[in-house]
């Protein structure tokens, strides 16, 4: 897939390689992926095939062996850790498998602690908390401590989290990988409004075929190469 | 202070292991104010003594004494301004255990040549007209609920008994108190004249005289001048600045400044390690959670500044309450005036805590920050999964 006007997300001939002692781990190797924009974006693929680390290349915490990574305008490959920290908070949202709310925190400390990093004031960062927990549901959940809430609800608020500095590209790393079905659906629901109501572009890494059929297209990783059908 | 709810967030983690942390260094901070104003007391005289003034003791020890007629002499050697002497009198109130020091004194000479003994003119005007009077210093006025008017009974096992009584006997007609905070005002002075009468023994002889000089820069020329005029005779002197003679008085307990220097460090070593080991166990536990942080934008400097903050912010509780709270105890009264003149915590050894709470805090700290610091988000976001 070639980029369009609508690229927002463009990984170009991309390698990863790690080293564990004197042996290399070739993880990704010439990879090529163009995201659109207010895309869904499902990423399967066997355990070990990559697809965190690829998620990792695009959110800008880690860097590529090899290739480029363009997000919107920006070279994500060629910032300086500093500018990375800053580009992440502007543009990334991260939703996590395991949720990673801080446990000494209420709902809505943890969503508010990316707006830590902005300008706002302390009502601005209020009025932008309330409106996410708004959105995910959870606005009657906000002084609670995340060990008082469902997994599911704990990951609301972990979109929430992701969500309140309104960035352009959401990342989840298998989002309902620790929730039961009906949770998950609810939580693949919210995923789905984000990106339809609200235009989100979301790339999601899944194990689960259920959750990808929720995406509005499915890539499969293997052994480094994407592929739009499954390896057989 | 809008990371400042992060910080506590990060305390708050695991309650128990921060309270006694927090205990730890608490106590730590009490001892070092305890021990602050222990050495204070024994070593208030060195940083109370005038500049100008010197004293003339016996060359062998201070039990020695000296003949009274020194102190003429010593008055006309040139830059001699004023002179006065002391003896040991050694004098006990109902029981050993109640000791302050007692000495009989010239009345006028000696508030002249010691200023910062402040007495009312009444009340000088009062001992001069009474011969058995005596003045004590607010300490020990207190310490027994002594008023002006008392007659104080005294047993001198140095001195004997005065002639024709059973023990010695003195009116208290004036309570000073010390021109500023520091002050010994335990001692008791009474007059010399009715000392010289009713002693039995070594008449004429007096423990040690205090001079004053015109010129503090010519103390040790005045000093040796002192020494060579008595120089060969049965009562040779050894003259000395009033601080080095405080001084070798405080160190007949040991060197106060080094014991109190080895116990502290001691403990602050054991602090160190111990608030080290909690932010740097805090800080491995929270991987995950600061690889979160960063995943989210949070600069790496900022990630050093939070956990240092965070042990920071451990170390100044514990300390400024610690410090608080010996300032509180310390303040509410001497526990044992007949062995510390003076007790409380100096200005010097406040600020010195608070430095030394907010240092405890950093050299903590740093090494679990730099760790936190150089996290790898991938590794460490890994590690929660």
């Amino acid at each position: 897939m070639n980029p369009s006007p609508h690229t927002l997300v463009h990984i170009h001939n991309v390698s990863k390689t790690f080293r564990r002692g004197s042996e290399e781990i070739h993880v990704l190797s010439g990879l090529e992926l163009v995201v659109e924009d207010a895309e869904f974006l499902a990423l399967m693929g066997p355990s070990g095939s990559g697809k965190s680390t690829l998620l990792n290349l695009i959110g800008g915490l880690d860097r590529p062996s090899a290739g480029t990574v363009q997000i919107g305008d920006d070279r994500v490959d060629q910032l300086s850790d500093r500018q990375l920290a800053a580009w992440r908070a502007r543009h990334i949202g991260f939703v996590f498998q395991f949720y990673n709310l801080l446990p000494s925190l209420t709902a809505e400390r943890n969503v508010e602690l990316p707006l830590l990093l902005t300008g706002l004031n302390k009502a601005g960062r209020r009025q932008h908390v309330q409106a996410a927990l708004d959105a995910v549901g959870l606005s009657n959940r906000s002084k609670h401590y995340p060990r008082t809430l469902s997994g599911g609800e704990q990951q609301r608020v972990g979109i929430a989290r992701a969500i309140v500095t309104d960035p352009t590209v959401l990342l989840c790393d298998e989002p309902t990988g620790d929730l039961d079905r009906k949770a998950g659906d609810e939580i693949l629901a919210l995923l789905q409004t984000l990106n339809q109501e609200h235009g989100k572009t979301i790339v999601m890494v899944t194990h689960d075929p259920h959750a990808s059929a929720r995406a509005s297209r499915t890539v499969y990783l293997d052994k480094g190469q994407l592929t739009d059908k499954p390896a057989e | 202070m809008k990371f400042l709810p992060l910080v506590w967030a990060g305390l708050k983690r695991k309650k128990l292991r921060t309270a006694l942390t927090f205990l730890s260094i608490f106590v730590a901070f009490m001892l070092f104010a305890f021990l602050g104003a222990i050495k204070e007391a024994l070593s208030g005289g060195v940083s109370m003594a005038g500049l100008d003034r010197l004293i003339v003791r016996h060359k062998v020890s201070l039990i020695q004494t000296l003949p009274e007629s020194y102190k003429a002499r010593i008055q006309t050697i040139p830059g001699v301004a004023a002179v006065c002497h002391q003896t040991w009198f050694g004098g006990i109130y109902q029981d050993p255990k109640n000791f302050f020091p007692n000495m009989p004194v010239e009345p006028e000479l000696f508030l002249a040549m010691f200023p910062e003994f402040v007495v009312s003119d009444a009340e000088q005007q009062a001992w001069r007209s009474t011969r058995t009077g005596a003045i004590v210093g607010r300490v020990t006025a207190d310490r027994f609920k002594w008023k002006i008017g008392d007659r104080i009974p005294l047993q001198s096992p140095i001195w004997g008994q005065p002639a024709g009584q059973a023990q010695w006997e003195f009116e208290i007609v004036g309570i000073y108190d010390g021109v500023k905070k520091g002050t010994d005002t335990s001692q008791f002075f009474f007059r010399y004249d009715y000392f010289e009468e009713a002693r039995r023994q070594d008449k004429g002889q007096i423990g040690w005289c205090t001079v004053r000089i015109a010129n503090p820069d010519q103390a040790a020329e005045i000093a040796a001048k002192i020494d060579a005029e008595f120089a060969n005779s049965p009562y040779e002197t050894k003259t000395e600045p009033e601080g080095a003679f405080a001084q070798g008085f405080a160190q007949q307990v040991g060197d106060i400044g080094a014991i109190v220097m080895a116990v502290v460090g001691a403990v602050f070593f054991t602090i160190l390690l111990v608030a080290g080991n909690t932010m740097a166990q805090s800080v491995r536990e929270r991987s995950g959670e600061l690889g979160v942080l960063k995943a989210m934008g949070f600069p790496n400097g900022l990630v050093l500044v939070l956990v240092l903050l965070e042990s920071c912010a451990i170390a100044m509780l514990g300390g400024f309450a610690g410090l608080g709270s010996a300032w509180l105890i310390i303040a509410s009264g001497n526990p044992v005036p007949g062995l510390l003149p003076v007790f409380y915590l100096p200005v010097g050894s406040l600020v010195a805590g608070v430095l030394l709470a907010v240092a405890l805090g950093i050299v903590a700290g740093v090494l679990p920050a730099w760790q936190a610091m150089r996290l790898n988000i991938s590794e460490a976001l890994r590690r929660v999964g």
